[in-house]
């Protein structure tokens, strides 16, 4: 008996069958709707126009999450290449190798130590999306595919073309920035 | 011993490494030891374990909403699609 069943594809059954879980799929990784939205209509023009590759080895669906990846990537990619290569330095330290020179103002502040309250509450959820909002778009990027969506570091590298120490410098902006921006609107507030 | 002698912004920029886990053993012994001599560092780092929580937290809470597409918006997408079709 053979398992070997190929798949075939109905397009005109696409939107009704996988249009919520693409959009699904998408709002998690791109965080706004109208860019989910084009993402999911994009990738079934692109089914549409690929149709005659599909070689019915992988379901639909599957087919259709491989497009949209690739559509995903490629939108991160597009908003990289728009803000340039360039980075500016942002001191968190003075000059010198001696320990502990931090600069003052940038020097962590204590927390409460109620901090772990509420970690699901709305609230805190807000401010966050606030502070990730607030990041200079390149850090936004990164810090979302490697922390929120959980890309490995390897393809966030080759799809962003940029180097693994260049990653985690970014990283550390991004997290200093956000640990900053919630220290003033959250912990301390 | 200078080997293992770190900066302030190598060593928080390694916290950050091994908050994903890809940190080298090396690199989390040079943390340790430059910890002794800055609590500030430690300070930080403490701090990074608490706002680690809470971008998992954070980043569970994107992935598990139930956001579907309006009607409205899959009766749009279909009839481009049809376009296309034809």
């Amino acid at each position: 008996m053979s398992t070997n069943t190929k798949h075939t594809l109905a397009p005109d059954k696409w939107v009704q069958l996988y249009s919520d879980y693409l959009f699904n799929y998408t709002i998690t990784r791109v965080s706004n709707g109208e860019i989910a939205k084009d993402l999911v209509q994009e990738t079934f023009f692109s089914g549409l126009k690929s149709m005659k590759n599909f070689k019915g080895l992988a379901s639909e669906r599957t087919w259709l999450v491989s497009i949209l990846k690739r559509k995903i990537i490629d939108h991160y990619r597009k908003i990289n290449s728009k803000k340039g290569k360039a980075e500016v330095r942002m001191n968190f330290y003075k000059d010198g190798e001696n320990e502990g020179e931090w600069i003052e103002e940038r020097a962590p502040n204590t927390w409460a130590e109620d901090t772990d309250k509420g970690i699901e509450n709305e609230e805190l959820k807000a401010a966050l999306d606030y502070c990730i909002d607030k990041l200079p778009e390149k850090y936004g990027i990164v810090f979302n595919m490697k922390t929120i969506q959980g890309f490995e570091t390897e393809e966030i590298c080759k799809e962003l073309d940029i180097t693994s120490s260049n990653l985690w410098v970014i990283i550390h902006r991004a997290r200093t920035q956000l640990r900053r921006c919630m220290e003033d609107n959250w912990f301390n507030n | 011993m200078g080997k293992f002698k770190i900066t302030c912004d190598e060593a928080t920029t390694i916290c950050d490494k091994n908050q994903y886990g890809e940190a080298s053993f090396r690199d989390k012994l040079k943390l340790m030891i430059h910890f002794y001599g800055c609590k500030i560092c430690k300070c930080y780092s403490q701090q990074n374990v608490k706002m680690t929580k809470i971008y998992n937290n954070y980043s569970k809470h994107k992935c598990d909403q139930h956001t579907c597409l309006t009607k409205e918006d899959k009766v749009k997408i279909e009839n481009a699609v049809k376009e296309k079709m034809e």
